[in-house]
């Protein structure tokens, strides 16, 4: 299974990136050479150098190390973010499905009346509402991108759920619970896994684009959406302040993307067979808008 | 038909219902007033006259109060009255909605103009230089934050070359362009605004194209059509292209979203008076009315996308029966 996946050198090459970034996360007070929030009048917009690699912005701060700081924000914000939506998903998606009925049928409603949402919209007015804080982006973020999971467990569950040793757990007298959380669930995972590492990248890019509108993270915290909003003001003058930090959340997007796919061959043998439904309809269709965008 | 457009259209009514629902409870149940900023930072204000004040704008009843009777007012096309400048959000809405519009219908243009040839030659020359090409593209345009394709072209087509004005819909002396001088005028405004919200949904309709020529290839029709000696030209373009583009027509009702979405962002970067902008300051100013009027027509537009998508399905596709579907 490994050697099939290091076969794969886009995907190889995504997770070596993926790790470079987690210990810029971790390091960052090694790796970085001066500090996120450390300012530096002498050298206002300095240009990249040897001394500062990516340049400086309007305060003198050093992008570089204002960028390895921001991946700390921008990727704890991706798991966490995803980490809820996954929760909900499954539990929303395996209730519905194992239950049916009425129970199903008003959670899917529920389902479809989000996913009608403009939901950018939805959380934009929530942030603005709440105050712009990281714990309130990971929750928004989350709250609003179960929907994919939800439905993928919820198709997962309802084919499981006719398995033999489903009915025999049911026969011997498992609770419902345990039959969700030992059985159905652990069984629908895979899916799950390659929706979560697509959505990742989904959520960086939404938090970025919310910095960059002034209600994400507030300054002085670095994120790379933060930094891109410093970048426009700038444009004409300091192309260091734009470049830079869009080129690292448009590499670390890619390579969970790259790492999604890779993981979606590997896992679902189904889809292997045909390799051209991996943009399959259900599964990706809230990973891109966050909503979208 | 008409019996299955009415059933349709009545199915829409509760979704847009829970849309507003959940949209004014958590508006309105999160900390703090819209009041607060002329009464609570205002220390010369007298608690009576803030009380007076939540009393004028409805703030004081219970939120169920307060939601049925917006819902009330929203039956009979009564937005209220923004808490910013007293304007009725009705004509708010309409100044800014036609150039939004505008915006996303010449997006969706271009990305079905662009994504179905690509995507179609993608899949017939699978494995190819372009094919490729293709699969990088797309998978460069989901991964890259579009605001900062935005930026990008921004500096390189408006500051370095100085080919596109960068900001607003008209120039400064519009009002002296004869009537295609005008119209150009707006084009040229508009167009990096409209190529770049095309752009990240193109990778994603270019990439579905793809996959459904392929399944559309591989099935017994096509075989058909090439085994009576049909031109390969035929056999892709009469046979496979037109039922490999019936699955398009739902994504673009489900992109509808993601657009409305996107024009907060391309509308403030380029600093385009439109409903995505009108939103953007409504939230910064706790203005509820106005939020709630943009969420309800943006909730009625993409509804209205999904709706006109199931229309245009089934008349595209002589399969699909009138049954109310349970799936989808």
């Amino acid at each position: 299974m490994i050697r099939e996946f290091t076969r794969n050198k886009m995907a190889l090459a995504g997770s070596i990136f993926i790790l470079i970034m987690i210990t810029f996360a971790l390091l960052a007070p090694i790796i970085a050479p001066y500090g996120p929030t450390d300012i530096d009048i002498k050298n206002i917009l300095s240009a990249p150098s040897h001394a500062h690699i990516f340049g400086t912005d309007t305060l003198g701060r050093d992008i570089f190390s204002r960028i390895v700081y921001g991946s700390r924000i921008s990727l704890s914000i991706g798991f966490i973010a995803v980490g809820i939506a996954v929760i909900m998903g499954v539990l929303i998606g395996s209730i519905a499905g194992y239950y049916g009925g009425k129970v199903e049928s008003v959670l899917m409603r529920f389902v479809d009346i989000m996913l009608c949402f403009p939901t950018f919209f939805l959380i934009l007015a929530v942030i603005a509402v709440l105050e712009p804080s990281i714990f309130n982006i990971m929750i928004v973020i989350g709250a609003t991108g179960w929907m994919s999971v939800a439905r993928l467990v919820r198709a997962e569950v309802l084919s499981l759920k006719e398995r033999d040793y489903v009915t025999c757990a049911s026969v011997m007298g498992a609770s419902d619970a345990w039959i969700i959380f030992r059985h159905l669930i652990p069984n629908a995972i895979a899916p799950v896994l390659v929706s979560a590492t697509l959505g990742i990248g989904g959520a960086i890019l939404t938090e970025s684009a919310l910095s960059f509108l002034g209600i994400g993270v507030q300054p002085p915290t670095p994120s790379w959406g933060n930094i891109l909003m410093d970048g426009k003001s700038t444009l004409g003058v300091a192309w260091w302040l734009t470049i830079f930090p869009g080129v690292f959340i448009t590499l670390t997007v890619l390579s969970y993307n790259l790492l999604g796919e890779a993981l979606r061959d590997l896992l679902d043998p189904r889809l292997k067979q045909c390799v051209d439904d991996r943009f399959s309809l259900t599964t990706n269709l809230t990973v891109r808008h966050p909503d979208p965008e | 038909m008409l019996t299955y457009i009415s059933r349709r259209l009545l199915g829409l009514l509760p979704v847009f219902l829970g849309i507003t629902l959940i949209s004014f409870f958590v508006i309105h149940l999160a900390p703090g007033k819209p009041t607060d900023i002329q009464t609570s930072l205002n220390p010369k204000v007298s608690y009576e006259a803030r009380v007076r004040m939540e009393k004028l704008y409805g703030l004081d009843k219970p939120v169920y109060v307060q939601y049925l009777s917006w819902l009330k007012r929203f039956a009979t096309f009564d937005f209220g009255r923004s808490y910013v400048d007293d304007r009725p959000v009705s004509t708010k809405i309409a100044e800014r909605i036609p150039i939004t519009l505008l915006i996303n219908v010449l997006a969706l243009i271009l990305i079905l103009a662009i994504g179905i040839p690509l995507g179609a030659i993608a899949a017939v020359k699978r494995g190819s230089a372009f094919d490729k090409l293709t699969t990088i593209f797309v998978f460069i345009g989901f991964s890259t934050p579009e605001f900062w394709i935005a930026l990008l072209s921004m500096s390189l087509f408006g500051i370095s070359l100085a080919w596109l004005p960068i900001s607003g819909i008209k120039s400064l002396d519009f009002e002296y362009f004869g009537f295609f001088g005008k119209v150009f005028d707006v084009m040229k405004h508009l167009a990096l605004p409209v190529c770049i919200s095309a752009f990240g949904a193109l990778a994603g309709i270019s990439r579905y194209m793809r996959s459904s020529m392929i399944g559309v290839i591989h099935q017994d029709y096509i075989r058909t059509a090439r085994a009576k000696g049909l031109s390969e030209a035929a056999v892709i373009y009469k046979h496979a292209l037109k039922n490999a583009i019936l699955p398009i027509i739902t994504l673009l009702g489900l992109s509808v979203p993601g657009l409305i979405g996107g024009s907060v962002i391309f509308e403030s970067i380029f600093a385009i008076p439109g409903m995505g902008r009108l939103f953007y300051e409504s939230v910064m100013s706790r203005d509820y009315p106005t939020i709630m009027g943009v969420l309800s027509i943006g909730a009625i537009l993409t509804l209205l996308g999904n709706f006109l998508a199931d229309i245009a399905y089934y008349y595209a596709d002589p399969r699909i029966s009138l049954r109310p579907e349970k799936e989808l």
